[in-house]
């Protein structure tokens, strides 16, 4: 971890910004799109040239007043939504979004069905363990008869 | 009914199994090209051969080609030259080079040591319109209708089984 750090702001250090507001967001910006590369490396870690490339249209774009957004909408216009490490919700990606509140949902659902289906079982057993006038009576003989 | 319920952890465990054996067979570096069904870039840039001609959009549409992104620095571009040479030679689609950050003499030499497959070869020496076109590296190869329009990518060698793939699709459009 400690060199990749290392080995990124080695790369960014060769941009030279007027203004330090710039050189914070060209370092978000660097930290949240992702080579197309080199795949598990974001454009501050990587060496590869397209990551050079990408890492100096940044530089460019900035210079030129462009804004966050804009930056991060041309590099998806040309290598799509895979460059992004903060993913956008879409119609493709919804499921994926959306799955564990479903999921979560369900077994909320399925947890008070069991709680309900049990709190009727236990209610109709005590149902059955209470006793007539007739039955109490003869429970207090049987009892007696065994304290004589 | 409650001894069926007993195979749902089975059922899900089959389920996930399909996944994985899918995963096993993905390629994670094949991504899709964010320009499918998209124009071909709009560019003005030097030919490789005519360092005073300018190719543009004028160059690439009236008729289908496949655009073939390579450079002297690629091991894989020699690999599939013989390849992109034989779709030359069967003569059904033109075949437009787009060398990508390269040193012009030596893709010229390039050239004349290994033949020719290309009509014409766009001399990208910055990068700059293989970066419009999303290219990562070389070698990539896009098929383009005669709009200009992109409707296929191939991220890797060109093999014979790829060219068969894409006059697949070549026909497809025949066939519309």
């Amino acid at each position: 971890m400690f060199f990749s750090l290392n080995s990124a702001y080695a790369a960014i250090d060769t941009y030279e910004f007027k203004d330090a507001e710039k050189q914070a967001r060209f370092h978000d910006l660097v930290a949240e799109l992702r080579c197309p590369k080199c795949q598990n490396q974001n454009l501050a870690d990587s060496n590869s040239a397209i990551a050079q490339d990408l890492r100096q249209k940044i530089y460019e774009m900035l210079e030129s007043e462009r804004s966050n957004p804009e930056i991060v909408d041309y590099m998806v216009a040309r290598y799509g939504d895979f460059v992004l490490y903060e993913p956008r919700f879409n119609s493709q990606n919804a499921i994926l979004w959306l799955g564990p509140f479903v999921l979560l949902i369900a077994g909320l659902l399925v947890v008070i069905f069991l709680v309900r289906q049990r709190g009727k079982d236990d209610s109709a057993k005590e149902n059955t363990l209470e006793l007539d006038a007739k039955q109490q009576k003869r429970l207090q003989k049987v009892l007696n008869k065994d304290k004589k | 009914m409650p001894r069926l319920l007993l195979f749902i952890p089975l059922a899900l465990f089959g389920v996930l199994i399909l996944f994985l054996w899918k995963g096993l067979s993905l390629d994670p570096r094949e991504l899709p090209s964010a320009l499918i069904d998209k124009s071909f870039p709009a560019f003005k840039v030097e030919s490789l051969l005519q360092p005073e001609r300018k190719l543009t959009m004028a160059d690439v549409i009236g008729k289908p080609v496949l655009v073939n992104v390579w450079a002297t620095w690629c091991p894989s571009c020699r690999q599939e030259h013989d390849q992109l040479l034989r779709i030359a030679q069967e003569n059904k689609i033109a075949i437009i080079g787009l060398n990508y950050k390269d040193n012009r003499a030596a893709a010229t030499q390039w050239l004349s040591e290994l033949g020719n497959p290309y009509q014409l070869n766009i001399y990208d020496e910055s990068g700059m319109l293989g970066l419009d076109l999303g290219v990562y590296g070389a070698p990539e190869t896009y098929l383009l209708d005669a709009q200009g329009i992109i409707r296929h990518r191939h991220v890797g060698v060109i093999t014979e089984q790829t060219w068969q793939e894409l006059q697949t699709i070549m026909q497809s459009w025949g066939a519309n």
